[in-house]
């Protein structure tokens, strides 16, 4: 057992695969030597060489293309975009390309490919850093979306999507890598893709949320109980597709609900959720499921983030809306 | 101080050649070593596709086929390059490239299901090495440099090679790709068919680079501009190229001079739109087909009569590759909605009851 930083359980569950299968290879811009920006791939190379863990031009869209063409002949890459507000250079690779693979060549060509990218706010990057575009990835059909929330579902849903034969796209939130530490088994194990957990029960409204979202949902949750409520908080783990059942089952127990995304309220994972509880349990709700989003601008400069992006605060008064509905 | 351009460096982006347009040789010492039978067999397969890109454009008019774009004018580009590989090779075709990859083992009727636009016709025959044909004209080019990476780490002794048209080297990723390949080192060969028109666009508009060959200098690759109406040449650039690659010398860019007599695609494109009458006509002359035939003529390898069989044989598969086409089964939403993930999540798998209940009526 390692009391680990999700940047760590990250590496691990890297390493495990690498170690478990000589066609796992992990590459992108400045992970080899250097270890990646974030020291994610810290010490991979020296562990396993040039030839498995290597640098690429600088390159995205090549960084993609590359990805398609190993896993065309037997690999499993593992490929990291430096920081995910630069997916746009690669989307034909990941929303035109992979995600159509397996149809395309009538289920007899694989694309197993993982694509790691941190992402998200709070951390005061640059322009184009950490914009949450988990929204366009989960609105093209054939890619699986992971957003992790703490260490230990790192590494776990890390392991699985190396291993699943579908193209998965794996988001590190920035602010989540180093912020706390968890106990994680040093052996292996998975968590499936596709499952949301229950990371708190609770009997009077749903807060559905993932990636950066949960620990704000959970501290919310704590707030809420002082003052007699009871909230459930769902961690999506894979943000598309969704775990539905779980949701439904939840919203129907506490017949409320709010969805908390990092991203603006027009991108997309929240609305998704939203339509789905109105088609599937309309009957069972006490009020309008409400959403606690980012407000509809660009991703804000730097000196405005801490307004911008949602809070544990904003959390309670957007669950207390709905239950004194 | 000066800066520098490619003028300075132009004489080695000279155009090769081995035929000229009357069927002459006009470089002897660059002749390929091929048997009688394999000159006939490159002969043998030009006019075939020759028949079956008339016989393509005909279905198409009468509504049997769906998408296709002509090959006309370009059999010395696409044979005499895949003339050259071996039959592990891996090639990553655009959507002009079928012949090609129908020599390398297509069986014809998955062509006009690809071109009816039925995944049938890209459920390719296990291990053969090819890749669905390409839309977005420079995603072949960066998929290429990892194919060609991922044969080098497995230690094949194979290449990848990929095709693109004039317009596509204009594509970002065009550039990603041939730099990728140079800086792996990796077993590729990027064949850019300048046909002279993207779509309706020349390729005068498409870059002020004299030859698209010369883009290879700045990846630190092989380059070489290549008369794309002479199969001999072609095939030639393409036998040395997959030599370099496998002997660990790096990639190649062979650009081949080339002409497409038709439209863009059987979707609308009028050629007349954008071309003169009189520039056709000075690309008939340099026929790929009347050059070559020419060639075998004067050694004694063509004549009508062989020439009559191909087409005949080219007529009598085109045919009965249509039947098999429309005897494969419809496609349908269930078959769409199964092959999105190996296991189905619950949205996949509650559309998959609905359109089962829907398509089993």
């Amino acid at each position: 057992m390692g009391n680990w930083t999700m940047a760590q359980a990250i590496t691990d569950a890297m390493r495990n695969e690498l170690n478990k299968n000589e066609d796992v290879l992990v590459f992108g811009e400045d992970v080899g030597q250097n270890g990646g920006v974030f020291r994610v791939t810290e010490g991979l190379q020296k562990e396993f060489g040039e030839d498995r863990v290597f640098d690429t031009p600088l390159a995205e869209s090549g960084i993609g293309g590359l990805a398609i063409g190993l896993a065309l002949t037997g690999h499993r890459p593992v490929m990291e975009i430096q920081f995910f507000g630069f997916v746009f250079e690669v989307f034909d690779s990941i929303a035109g390309q992979m995600s159509r693979w397996r149809y395309r060549s009538g289920n007899k060509q694989t694309m197993p490919v993982t694509v790691r990218s941190p992402f998200g706010g709070g951390v005061k990057t640059p322009e184009m850093h950490a914009d949450s575009l988990e929204g366009l990835m989960a609105q093209t059909p054939g890619l699986k979306v992971v957003i992790p929330s703490n260490p230990y579902d790192a590494k776990g849903l890390l392991i699985s999507a190396i291993r699943d034969n579908d193209p998965v796209v794996f988001l590190e939130h920035m602010k989540l890598y180093r912020s706390f530490r968890q106990d994680v088994p040093e052996e292996e194990y998975t968590i499936e893709l596709g499952k949301a957990d229950i990371k708190r029960e609770g009997k009077d409204i749903t807060i559905i949320a993932y990636g950066a979202m949960v620990q704000a949902s959970m501290k919310a949750a704590e707030e809420l109980a002082e003052e007699g409520v009871e909230a459930e908080v769902i961690d999506l783990m894979t943000v598309s597709p969704f775990d539905v059942e779980t949701v439904i089952a939840s919203v129907e127990k506490t017949n409320r609900a709010i969805v908390v995304q990092e991203a603006q309220k027009q991108a997309g994972i929240a609305s998704q959720i939203v339509a789905e509880i109105t088609e599937r349990a309309i009957l069972s709700l006490e009020a309008p499921v409400l959403r606690v989003t980012s407000p509809d601008t660009v991703y804000p400069f730097a000196a405005v983030e801490d307004a911008w992006l949602p809070n544990p605060a904003i959390i309670v008064e957007k669950a207390k809306e709905v239950i004194n509905f | 101080m000066s800066t520098k351009t490619i003028d300075q460096v132009e004489e080695q982006f000279e155009t090769f050649q081995i035929l000229n347009e009357e069927g002459e040789v006009v470089n002897e010492s660059e002749m390929p070593d091929l048997s009688d039978e394999q000159l006939q067999e490159i002969m043998r397969r030009m006019v075939y596709t020759r028949i079956w890109d008339q016989r393509a454009i005909s279905l198409n008019r009468q509504g049997r086929l769906g998408f296709y774009a002509p090959t006309a004018g370009q059999e010395a580009s696409q044979l005499g390059s895949h003339f050259a590989l071996e039959q592990e090779d891996w090639i990553l075709p655009g959507y002009r490239d079928i012949p090609q990859i129908v020599f390398h083992g297509l069986p014809l009727h998955q062509a006009f299901l690809w071109s009816r636009g039925h995944f049938g016709g890209s459920q390719f025959p296990d291990g053969l090495n090819i890749v669905v044909p390409q839309i977005i004209i420079g995603a072949q080019i960066i998929q290429t440099a990892g194919v060609a990476l991922g044969l080098k780490r497995k230690k094949k002794e194979n290449i990848a090679i990929t095709y693109t048209g004039d317009g596509g080297a204009s594509q970002g990723d065009f550039y990603e790709g041939i730099n990728f390949a140079g800086a792996y080192n990796a077993p590729a060969v990027f064949i850019v068919q300048n046909n002279r028109f993207a779509i309706s666009v020349p390729v005068e508009k498409q870059s002020a680079a004299k030859t698209i060959a010369q883009k290879a200098v700045a990846a630190g690759i092989e380059g070489i501009q290549v008369d794309g109406m002479d199969v001999l040449a072609v095939y030639k650039a393409t036998l040395d190229a997959r030599k370099r690659a496998l002997a660990g010398e790096g990639p190649t860019l062979i650009e081949t001079l080339t002409y497409r007599y038709g439209a863009h695609t059987m979707a609308g494109d009028d050629p007349t739109r954008y071309r003169t009458s009189e520039e056709d006509d000075e690309w008939a002359k340099k026929d790929p087909l009347i050059r070559f035939r020419k060639f075998l003529e004067g050694k004694k390898l063509w004549s009508e009569e062989k020439e009559n069989e191909v087409v005949e044989q080219a007529k009598e598969d085109i045919k009965q590759a249509i039947k098999d086409a429309d005897k494969t089964p419809k496609q349908n939403v269930t078959d769409l909605l199964g092959f999105m993930f190996e296991n189905p999540p619950v949205n996949i798998r509650e559309q998959l009851e609905e359109y089962t209940a829907k398509e089993s009526k």
